[in-house]
């Protein structure tokens, strides 16, 4: 297993390197000079273009990538242009919100999606799989911010059940997780149903079944654990949509949380605050995946072998 | 000998155009037996239509675009059957209108992603090896970062107007395209009409165009169809925003940002730019789920 995960990371690595990277040229492109954003429009070119020696803006530009790599290692992403404090600092003080959300988010919707997909299986061409599936497909067809406002509009308006918006409360996080959970259920719920059909025809199941188990064992200890793999990798995926969901959510809801500061700060124009937030995000999403990986590698000896 | 090549490829391309033809009816057949697809199917002609007429039904300036302070904020009755918005535009109207700008971007962002990323899957999975591990790297780099992320990076730096809206969802739809055609080149790159095609001499254009892309197009056609729906989705995602569509245009996701702000005394006007958008991506859902099955082998 340590030969798996050492593999693993090695190979994720360049990818982490290499996304950081096009965010970093990507973001580079902005228009507008940042010494001469920070010192304001009257300063002497002279000044400006001291600035931009200090900041090291007149070297090229993989120079200028690895330089802010390096002191994003040490935690330093250079310093807002809108709040004079540390990207850092910014970062940090919403990064746990935004995980808070996410993780919330993802249990809600392993609780729903996963039953819903086993039953919708199990009763297969019955009325309850119809209804499993029409709402998985209405689920993954409805914006998530639209729904995001009609959750709003229904049990924070009318019923006032939840918090319009905000996080001070314990109950504000309600809303804004099952938005978010609402898309990757369905997505989960349909991977799960067919991997489950596809694993309930095996011999295997039929064997267990002549033996005389009970259904309820037949499905929990032999179907379910082989139908799990591809939902596994599902779920893998849905963390990168969770990821993008979350920007959305965030503003929906006023959610203190990194999506939002992005949004914020591009609207603000500044750049390094928005620099941090991207790459802070892929480089999560990067860690999420491998997270996913080791965890398939754990239930799936057919792949750790592939490593080894 | 010349002669002999010639009968040779004629009787290929018979072969190969009579199965085609046997494959593509089968998989038009298995398609229409599909409630759901047939349903998707219709609501997508509707929609195109209704683009296609929308200036014909309403005139932009007129009655999309023009402030009328003495009707904002009219809940729906039997004039404006949505309502008016906050500067006393038909919502309806705008609505309709909307379809053509979501159609507009969801079919150029696609069209461009997906010439651009069957070249990138064409090179790895034609040529393979280097070509193959180059391509195939950078596509994964693309791919660490989350889609409407790496859109929202592009429309960051460009700035907000239609032209990088479509720049920004073209490249972040490219990886999965390369990655759809390269799979797809891969099963058929060893048989044997390829093979019999390099045989005979064919260019590397000719083996490419005719014999592997038309036998590769399925996948691709499905990836299209939902990726049409995705773009839709982050096309009004981004104008919810305030990244994508720029006011006065009438943006599904832009009209629903604006909502946003009257949500409290003028709900009608986030319920039905939402329920626009929904139609449209379920009907691009039913679709490509219908098309993906029909074309599944494993159902034949």
């Amino acid at each position: 297993m340590l030969k798996f995960i050492i593999k693993r990371l090695a190979a994720m690595i360049p990818i982490i390197i290499g996304a950081t990277l096009v965010v970093y040229l990507i973001i580079s492109l902005t228009e507008g000079d940042p010494a001469r954003i920070m010192l304001g429009t009257e300063a002497t070119d002279e000044k400006v273009e001291a600035l931009r020696e200090e900041m090291g803006l007149n070297d090229p530009i993989l120079v200028q990538y690895a330089r802010y790599m390096l002191n994003l290692c040490k935690g330093d992403m250079g310093i807002s242009y809108k709040s004079r404090n540390p990207v850092s600092v910014e970062i940090g003080a919403r990064l746990p919100n935004t995980i808070r959300l996410a993780f919330c988010s993802i249990i809600i919707c392993l609780v729903l999606a996963l039953p819903l997909g086993i039953f919708a299986a199990i009763k297969q061409n019955t009325w309850f799989d119809g209804f499993c599936m029409l709402i998985s497909l209405i689920g993954i067809s409805m914006p998530i911010f639209w729904l995001g406002l009609l959750l709003i509009l229904l049990f924070s308006l009318k019923l006032g059940w939840f918090p319009v918006s905000g996080a001070e409360k314990l109950s504000s996080i309600v809303l804004p997780a099952l938005s978010m959970a609402v898309r990757s259920m369905a997505s989960i719920a349909r991977t799960t149903r067919s991997s489950m059909l596809e694993v309930i025809r095996q011999d295997y199941i039929r064997t267990a079944r002549s033996k005389g188990i009970p259904e309820r064992l037949v499905i929990r200890r032999h179907a379910l654990k082989n139908a799990l793999i591809p939902t596994i990798t599902m779920i893998g995926l849905q963390m990168g949509s969770l990821m993008a969901s979350s920007v959305l959510i965030e503003t929906v809801f006023a959610w203190p949380g990194i999506g939002r500061l992005m949004i914020q700060s591009i609207m603000s124009r500044d750049t390094p605050t928005v620099m941090g937030c991207i790459i802070v995000l892929a480089i999560s999403f990067s860690i999420i995946n491998l997270v996913v990986d080791l965890f398939y590698g754990l239930v799936d000896p057919r792949m750790k072998s592939m490593y080894s | 000998m010349n002669k002999e090549n010639t009968i040779q490829k004629n009787s290929n391309v018979s072969k190969k155009k009579k199965r085609k033809k046997g494959e593509f009816s089968q998989a038009v057949k298995r398609l229409s037996k599909r409630k759901s697809a047939i349903i998707g199917f219709v609501i997508i002609i509707l929609l195109i239509l209704l683009a296609i007429f929308a200036d014909v039904i309403y005139d932009y300036e007129e009655d999309i675009i023009k402030q009328n302070i003495s009707e904002r904020l009219i809940s729906p009755c039997a004039e404006h059957p949505f309502g008016t918005d906050e500067l006393g535009r038909d919502i309806l109207a705008r609505i309709i209108y909307g379809t053509r700008i979501s159609l507009f971007i969801g079919i150029t962002a696609n069209l461009i992603s997906m010439v651009i990323g069957s070249i990138f899957g064409i090179i790895a999975g034609y040529w393979g090896k280097k070509s193959d591990m180059i391509v195939m790297r950078l596509m994964d780099v693309f791919l660490a970062i989350p889609g409407l992320l790496l859109a929202i990076a592009i429309v960051a730096a460009l700035g907000t107007s239609t032209r990088n809206l479509i720049i920004a969802l073209s490249i972040s739809g490219i990886p999965p395209y390369a990655r759809v055609m390269r799979g797809a080149i891969l099963t058929v790159r060893d048989v044997e009409y390829i093979e019999a095609a390099r045989a005979i001499g064919a260019r590397h254009s000719t083996i490419i165009l005719g014999h592997i892309l038309p036998n590769c197009m399925a996948p691709v056609i499905v990836n299209a169809t939902l990726y049409i729906a995705a773009v839709i989705a982050a096309t009004a995602g981004l104008s919810f925003l305030g990244l994508g569509i720029q006011a006065p245009m009438p943006e599904w996701g832009a009209m629903l940002s604006t909502g946003r702000t009257y949500i409290r005394q003028y709900s009608y006007m986030t319920l039905f730019p939402g329920v626009a958008i929904m139609i449209t991506i379920l009907a691009f859902n039913l679709l490509g789920d219908g098309l993906r099955d029909a074309f599944d082998p494993r159902q034949k």
